[in-house]
């Protein structure tokens, strides 16, 4: 398994090494000289030289490249223009708290998603079926951020029974602190939901017409055991493994929720960053997103191997 | 004399497939309501400036935050523009901007998925190579940050969504030609001589088509978000212009004196996005050949 891991971890260098050009490159995207934007308006010919040497800009591109990437490997993606601070100092500090909303928008998933798919494939062709696969193409269908101001409206502003912003740590108060989460974690968790439902209904499906379930009906077993211990079981590997491809897309699809929730995490970190033309941030976050999405890649693929007996004995 | 590039190969008629396609999409109840909801819309946004609405930018200081009213169907917005007829002119830059990205996608993603699964070897490792490091970046992460470096506006918005969707159109047009370039009638093509690019445009496009115009369709629903997701930032459509991720960015801020501000652009985006991803469901079972 350890060689397993290391070989899938070796595979995913060059996929990294083509991740930092792209994110290297979006700087030279950019209209303009950035150092005239940073000298100000005096463009002291002196400072600017001065910004040129520094950032390195009068080297040549793959040799900037190259700096740059020795610096990230370090652990140093540059500071924040706004805040004056190591981007990776700002990405620790607001990822716990996207981690938090990550796994509280799962849990829904997992309420919602997977109970759905296993009584749409029990009841396969039935009203309920057709009521399930409705709700999950709606659920794929709306536009998270619209869902959030509509419970905004509803939950907070009509009902009163939830706050709309106001963030609050999970260590330092826990019972706000899941309060302002629940309705940000049930709009992140409602695409979750739908997708995690298609796929327990399609694993469950083909499940249920194996030969092994026959055999368990032809015994006699209640339905109860026959769907929860013997189906489900076997149709759980790939939901498993999906969950962990949905938990890093999760980090991705923060960035809407954090935004109309006021919530201070890694995804308004990014949209922050742009509007302040902080490139550096807005960089390190692409950077680590992708990192953390690869992450959950080779960990989706370990569980596979470690649920799968076959897989299992084949390494 | 009848030179190599002349000889015709028979292929299997293009119209019986498509034909029988129709017939089981006329079938399919949900992709009849996708189909008449994305035609709804289209015609909305086509004949915009022929219906009888007012000005989508016109400002009434009189009439600010209306409600639903006669004079004003879907109500007024903060400074007093008339909603229903935002919502019209906005389905344009949302119709647009979800075609055209899917386009760009298309465009530059199929020729390098087609080259990759036919030339293989070194041109397709490295193809293949630079496509999974994209699909590793967050889609919507990626369209921020392209939209964020090339400018905020809706032609920069659509080129970075086409170019953040344009990875999945080239893995799944490479895995389509490797099915089909061991096909008979390729290798006959192939062993009379036919150039490459004959052999590609001909005889492989045609046959790997049909995925392709199930995933565009799909893949239009995600721009369409993605889009009103952008404009919602600020990094799409730019003010006064109407779109109806900008609309509700700027409802959010007037949730409770003017509901009505929120409520009709999302569920503009809603219907649409619902429409396309019914046709596309219903394409794809109409276009499945295991599904006769």
């Amino acid at each position: 398994m350890f060689s397993y891991i290391v070989k899938r971890l070796l595979v995913a260098i060059p996929t990294l090494l083509i991740i930092s050009v792209f994110v290297f490159s979006l700087q030279k995207l950019l209209p303009g000289d950035p150092v005239l934007a940073m000298a100000g308006e005096e463009r002291d010919p002196q400072l600017i030289e001065y910004l040129r040497e520094k950032y390195r800009l009068n080297d040549p591109v793959p040799i900037q490249y190259i700096h740059w990437l020795g610096s990230a490997v370090q652990g140093d993606l540059g500071m924040s223009l706004r805040t004056n601070q190591p981007v990776l100092t700002l990405v620790a500090q607001k990822l716990p708290v996207t981690i938090q909303l990550a796994i509280m928008s799962m849990l829904f998933a997992f309420a919602i998603g997977i109970p759905m798919g296993i009584l749409a494939a029990v009841k396969k062709n039935t009203a309920l079926d057709y009521v399930a696969n409705v709700v999950a193409l709606s659920g794929l269908s709306i536009p998270n951020f619209w869902l959030g101001i509509m419970l905004i409206l509803l939950v907070s502003v009509h009902l009163g029974w939830l706050p709309a912003s106001g963030y609050r740590p999970f260590f330092e108060d826990p019972l706000n602190s899941i309060k302002t989460m629940l309705m940000p974690a049930f709009v992140l968790g409602n695409a979750l939901a739908a997708t995690l439902m298609r796929h327990t209904r399609s694993a469950m499906v083909s499940v249920l017409s194996a030969d092994y379930i026959r055999t368990a009906r032809a015994k006699g077993l209640a339905e109860r055991s026959v769907v929860l211990e013997h189906s489900f079981r076997n149709a759980v590997l790939p939901i498993v493994t999906l969950s962990a491809l949905l938990f890093g897309e999760l980090l991705a699809g923060a960035v809407l929720t954090e935004q109309i929730f006021t919530i201070p995490g890694f995804g308004k970190l990014i949209v922050d960053a742009v509007f302040t033309r902080d490139y550096a941030v807005v960089q390190g976050v692409v950077l680590c997103t992708a990192v953390g999405f690869i992450l959950m890649n080779l960990v989706a693929d370990v569980l596979y191997v470690v649920l799968n007996p076959r897989m299992r004995a084949s390494l | 004399m009848t030179t190599l590039d002349q000889v015709r190969i028979p292929v299997a008629s293009a119209q019986r497939p498509a034909s029988r396609a129709w017939r089981k999409l006329k079938a399919n109840k949900g992709a009849l309501v996708g189909l008449f909801i994305i035609a709804f819309f289209a015609l909305l946004a086509v004949a915009a400036p022929l219906l009888p609405i007012p000005d989508p930018n016109a400002t009434s200081w009189s009439a600010i935050r209306k409600a639903p009213s006669a004079l004003n169907w879907l109500g007024t917005d903060d400074i007093g523009r008339d909603i229903l007829s935002r919502m019209i002119w906005g389905a344009r830059a949302s119709l647009m901007a979800g075609v055209l990205s899917v386009a760009i996608a298309v465009v530059v993603g199929v020729p390098f998925g087609l080259v990759s699964g036919y030339f293989g070897g070194w041109i397709d490792q490295i193809i293949s190579r630079v496509t999974e490091a994209f699909l590793a970046m967050p889609f919507l992460i990626t369209a921020i940050a392209l939209a964020a470096f090339l400018g905020p506006n809706l032609m920069n918005a659509m080129i970075a969504i086409g170019l953040s969707a344009m990875p999945v159109f080239i893995r799944l047009t490479r895995g389509q030609v490797l099915a089909v370039k061991t096909e008979d009638y390729v290798e006959g093509a192939r062993s009379i001589g036919l150039r490459h690019s004959s052999i590609i445009t001909r005889y492989i496009l045609p046959n790997v088509f049909a995925p392709i115009l199930v995933q565009a369709t799909l893949t239009i629903a995600t721009a369409i978000i993605a889009e009103a997701s952008l404009s919602f930032l600020g990094l799409g459509q730019q003010p006064p212009a109407p779109s109806w991720g900008s609309m509700l960015n700027v409802a959010k801020n007037y949730l409770s004196q003017a509901p009505w501000m929120a409520m009709w652009p999302g569920a503009a985006i809603f219907l649409v996005v619902i429409g396309f991803n019914l046709l596309g469901d219903g394409l794809r079972d109409a276009l499945d050949p295991r599904e006769a």
